[in-house]
């Protein structure tokens, strides 16, 4: 905790964990026993996805591979990952998918894509669920005529930049090929009109449908600007979706720092901005799972280097702030950060002193996402809790276990069946943003590129890492556990609340935010302090279920009592006489 | 705010916007959870069963509970016979339910997978515990709505569980449609205050508003049981309640053991829950209770109270088409106008019945199924109206088009009371009046110049 105090604070042991204020049960017990009651095949693909953890080597986990059927899995498809999440946020194309009446449906405005209206672009498509609502007539004669009409009435009524066509499970059996359609639309109307093929039962999870995003956004948008921001410093956020405003934190800490953001993939981005992104000089990472793909391509074809961050936590953020100064190496902007960083801390560290005080020994639990199950054990960690488990949704082994297996991974079927474009330098456009000197000068200073160690290297030993967690897993980890909080999203949401456990949605932050940067982070400790410190739970048992009963309102001894009968007595008193007085003057 | 939409209409054939229905197996999916044991089974892509539990917890604010075939390629071109045998097993085996309810997605719609005969492998083979019990429904994507869903699965309860044993039980079904939990606690309430027994199925009262006690309960205690909807086939008879939701199951029990059926409209406002009352008073031979008049006449002085807020009031309508129908027929008792009337839901009888209802009174009313909430804003920008009653999706016009707003049907993300409020039934029509009078005033309260801002309405 470098940036919170000098030494090693009270709560935490010699690595740097917080110190759990009650003893955790045996993870391998735990372990086995969630494995138990599992039919002997299911068990043999779970055992390898649920992991007692080990920092210094950590154990291969079967991540990215397909979940078993009927296990309760947190998992969605292939189009909830391209259409929902990487591409969903472009606020000013027009997104239209192809199928069922379902899938634009829930996709529509509820990933929490926030957007501003930018001057010129007035208007905010993300408001707007477009679909071809395909009928069984299209299923049965071919849904493309049907398709092409609606990128016809589509322009029409909206004269956007650009129309995105997703691709659901019906296109991909019938055989509609969407392409052919968007690039016939594109000569007729003259404007950018791409699709992808995210077809839901592509892929094992989310994740494919990521990595064809990436490729989609790769081939048909970055690049097409050749012009770049007017600024010193300018990077790309890649893998950062604005949820809860948290890219609009980032941007404005980045900015009081020096540093201009020309875009944020996929937060509050406009086209412009990802036609031109290639022009900036850093690519940063937050979210690695979902967009470490368009990171290396854009490296190969225009020699764009880039870096792991984290601006979730106040250290990881200070940290991720250094990073990218020093890749620019100018005096002036790494005083400057170090002000802001400074500055910044010296806001926080009250709160978390504050919050520290009640929550030092707590403990957590999270599964989410591909990268917010590591992102998050840093603010956590800030207050004194320890994340007890943890896993992710969608996340592949390099993700656990660190790029460095990266060369050991297995491609398996389901994940050759996601395209790999090949790239190649730009002729013109291939530009290295420092020479192999100055890459060596760095290295040699502790810099490093392409930087990402996984989430097992940064947990405690024997703690519970959980792959694509079940709801049978979920269940016997709050029995066994007990964590004070759970970091889930929002199906299991109120599972573990109906337990008396607290869970933060972490995909949607429960409608609240942000938490990223130093701003964000504050906002998040005083969330989880309210939320484990909250009445609510308390009060779940009533008094007369509990084994020391209060009593209500009977005896006569308490003193609330007392004084009502004093006072009961004294007007009975003064409304005698005058009762009496009526009585006699009657008679 | 939806500034892409102007008051031009251009005519549309093939792009749906800002749609005002989804698909079916969702409604499968929330009719399965009312039955008392149940795990709802989704035979596709795991994205079909992620969305639909997702979007069903954000409407209860409750555990929503699913499993799915978790299809790939492979099951999506060699067919899902053992991604859904595997299914079975893991959740016989882990989950311990006493019935699985299977329903289709497009995806294996269009591979053309054979539900009942995989069910039979399954049990040959040994993936379904002896006593245990697997139902289906085929709910494809690409043909009518969630409403539709909902209505199959029902349909899928009469056709694997109820029997005719020949022994005529003293109990009436009803089929309630696809409404709040609210709305069928009410229903049993009622039913009780007049001494009528029923079976309702599904009831998914006490699965999805359930209690926080610290214990998670993966069954609730709510949920009709099998016995019951087995016995369904001895009732006297059955009220459907909706033509789309509950008509077709009603009509499906009767034909198979010959309960006579009554299709009545969703009991929203007076008339409607009249019939609904005399339909169990005839069918039970019991009286309606004081309590119930009582009841009944409570509402008759609020709405004699109130007459002055709503009458002639103009109203865009957008929602399921029993809703809306039901709703509808509230609103004229109001003495309201409702002028824009859409459902997203396919199917003629909709337009059929609105006209029926509204031609008499508002004849260039807007009634429109397969249509959209982007057309129904285009009719408001053209000539506004004095409310908006929609799911949570109409949010955005009436904040565009600053109307007042009152949320009814489903979905209701962003607000919480329809868990515990009813709308149907002599209550519900209470709650119903009590909300659009607030949406009213409250805009009134704030917008008026001071000098009419006034302390008694």
């Amino acid at each position: 905790m470098s940036e919170l105090s000098e030494k090693p604070e009270e709560g935490y042991d010699c690595e740097g964990f917080p110190i759990p204020s009650a003893p955790l049960p045996d993870a391998a017990t735990v372990r086995a026993e969630m494995l138990s009651v599992y039919p002997a095949k299911t068990k043999k693909k779970r055992e390898k996805q649920l992991l007692t953890n080990d920092p210094g080597t950590p154990p291969e986990i079967a991540a990215n591979t397909r979940t078993i059927p009927g296990i309760i899995t947190q998992r969605g498809c292939t189009y909830a990952g391209c259409r929902g999440v990487v591409i969903g946020p472009i606020h000013d194309i027009l997104h239209i998918t192809h199928g069922p009446i379902g899938c634009s449906y829930y996709s529509w405005a509820t990933r929490r894509n926030l957007a501003r209206v930018k001057p010129g672009q007035p208007v905010n498509y993300l408001q707007y669920s477009m679909t071809t609502d395909m009928m069984e007539e299209e299923i049965i004669f071919g849904g493309e005529k049907k398709l092409a009409a609606a990128i016809r009435e589509a322009y029409r009524i909206f004269k956007p930049k650009a129309i995105a066509v997703y691709a659901t499970c019906p296109v991909g059996l019938i055989g509609d090929d969407i392409h052919s359609v968007c690039r016939k639309a594109k000569e007729e109307l003259g404007i950018n009109i791409f699709g992808f093929s995210c077809e839901g039962y592509k892929g094992v999870s989310q994740s494919a449908g990521h990595h064809i995003a990436n490729n989609g956004v790769f081939k048909h948008m970055v690049g097409l600007l050749d012009e770049p921001d007017k600024a010193k410093f300018r990077i790309n956020v890649l893998g950062e979706y604005n949820i809860g405003g948290d890219a609009w934190e980032i941007d404005q800490l980045l900015q009081k720092c020096g540093i201009h953001v020309t875009a944020t993939l996929s937060g509050d981005i406009s086209y412009e901005q990802i036609c031109k992104c290639h022009t900036s000089d850093l690519n940063v990472v937050m979210c690695h799972r979902s967009i470490n793909y368009m990171a290396e391509m854009m490296e190969t074809k225009f020699g764009i280097p880039w870096v792991k961050v984290n601006f979730i936590g106040a250290e990881q953020t200070a940290k991720s702030l250094r990073k990218i100064a020093k890749f620019f190496g100018d005096k002036q902007l790494i005083d400057r950060t170090e002000e802001v960083i400074a500055q910044e801390m010296a806001a926080l560290r009250p709160v978390i002193e504050d919050v520290k005080s009640r929550l030092k020994g707590k403990t957590a639990a999270m599964f989410v996402g591909g990268s917010r199950a590591h992102h998050y054990q840093h603010l956590f960690k800030d207050v004194g809790m320890l994340t007890v488990a943890a896993g992710y949704e969608f996340a592949h082994r390099d993700d656990y276990e660190g790029r460095v297996v990266l060369p050991t991974i297995k491609i398996d079927a389901d994940s050759r069946n996601i395209e790999e474009i090949e790239v190649e330098a730009d002729p013109k456009r291939y530009n290295p943003r420092k020479t192999p000197e100055q890459i060596e000068a760095l290295k040699a200073g502790g810099f490093s590129f392409k930087d990402y160690d996984g989430m097992m290297v940064e947990m405690k030993k024997h703690v519970l890492v959980i792959d694509d967690i079940s709801h049978h897993e979920m269940e016997k980890l709050i029995e066994t556990y007990k964590p004070d909080i759970i970091g889930s999203g929002i199906k299991d949401k109120f599972v573990i609340e109906k337990f008396g456990v607290p869970c933060k949605q972490l995909h949607s932050y429960d409608y609240g935010g942000p938490y990223a940067a130093f701003t964000g982070a504050a906002n998040f400790y005083k969330e989880i302090d309210r939320m484990i410190g909250s009445k609510v739970w308390k009060m779940v048992t009533p008094p007369w279920k509990k084994s020391t009963q209060e009593t209500f309102g009977v005896g006569i001894e308490s003193e609330g009592n007392k004084a009502i009968r004093e006072i009961v007595a004294g007007m009975a008193k003064a409304w005698k006489p005058k009762a009496k007085a009526a009585t006699s003057d009657e008679g | 705010m939806l500034d892409g939409t102007t008051a031009e209409i251009v005519e549309r054939k093939a792009l749906r916007i800002n749609a005002a229905k989804t698909c079916q197996p969702i409604g499968a999916m929330y009719a399965a959870l009312g039955i008392h044991g149940c795990m709802p089974h989704s035979h596709g892509s795991q994205g079909c069963c992620s969305y639909h539990r997702s979007h069903l917890t954000r409407h209860f604010k409750e555990p929503v509970m699913a499993t799915t075939s978790s299809f790939t390629e492979g099951a999506s071109v060699f067919g899902g016979l053992a991604n859904l045998t595997q299914a079975l097993r893991n959740i016989f085996s882990i989950y311990n339910p006493e019935i699985v309810a299977v329903h289709t997605t497009c995806l294996s719609e269009v591979i053309g997978d054979d539900i009942p005969t995989m069910i039979r492998k399954a049990k040959e083979e040994g993936s379904i515990p002896e006593g245990k019990m697997v139902i289906h429904a085929n709910t494809p994507s690409f043909v009518g709505s969630h409403v539709y869903g909902f209505s199959n699965m029902v349909m899928g309860m009469v056709n694997y569980l109820s029997e005719k044993t020949g022994n005529t039980l003293n109990q009436i079904n009803v089929i309630p449609g696809f409404v709040e939990p609210a709305d069928m606690r009410e229903i049993k309430r009622l039913a009780k205050e007049m001494g009528v027994k029923i079976v309702m199925f599904p009831d998914t009262s006490n699965v999805l508003d359930g209690p926080l006690t610290g214990q998670y309960k993966m069954y609730p205690e709510g949920g009709a049981t099998m016995a019951q909807i087995k016995s369904a086939g001895d009732s006297i008879a059955t009220i459907a309640l909706g033509h789309f939701a509950s008509h077709v199951p009603a009509a499906t029990l009767e034909q198979k053991c010959n309960v006579p059926a009554s299709f009545l409209e969703l009991p929203i406002g007076v008339q409607a829950t009249d019939r609904f009352v005399s339909a169990l008073r005839g069918y039970a031979g019991v009286d309606i209770p004081a309590s119930v008049e009582l009841e009944r006449g409570r509402l008759i002085d609020l709405m004699s109270d109130l007459h002055q807020y709503f009458h002639g009031k103009r109203v865009a309508i957008s929602g399921d088409p029993d809703h809306v129908i039901a709703l509808t027929r509230f609103l004229l008792e109001l003495e309201m106008k409702p002028v824009y009337c859409i459902t997203g839901s396919p199917g003629n009888q909709f337009e059929k019945r609105m006209h029926e209802l509204l031609d008499p009174v508002v004849p260039n009313a807007k009634i429109k199924q397969c249509g959209d909430n982007f057309e129904l804003h285009q009719w408001m920008k053209n000539e506004p109206v004095d409310l908006l009653i929609s799911n949570t999706y109409g949010k955005y016009i009436a904040r565009v088009e600053n109307v007042p707003f009152v949320r009814f049907g489903f979905p209701i993300l962003d607000r919480a009371a329809h868990r515990f409020y009813p709308t149907l039934g002599y209550m519900g029509a209470v709650n119903l009046i009590n909300q659009m009078l607030n949406a009213f005033l409250d805009k009134k309260d704030r917008e008026c110049a001071e000098e009419w801002f006034e302390l008694v309405q």
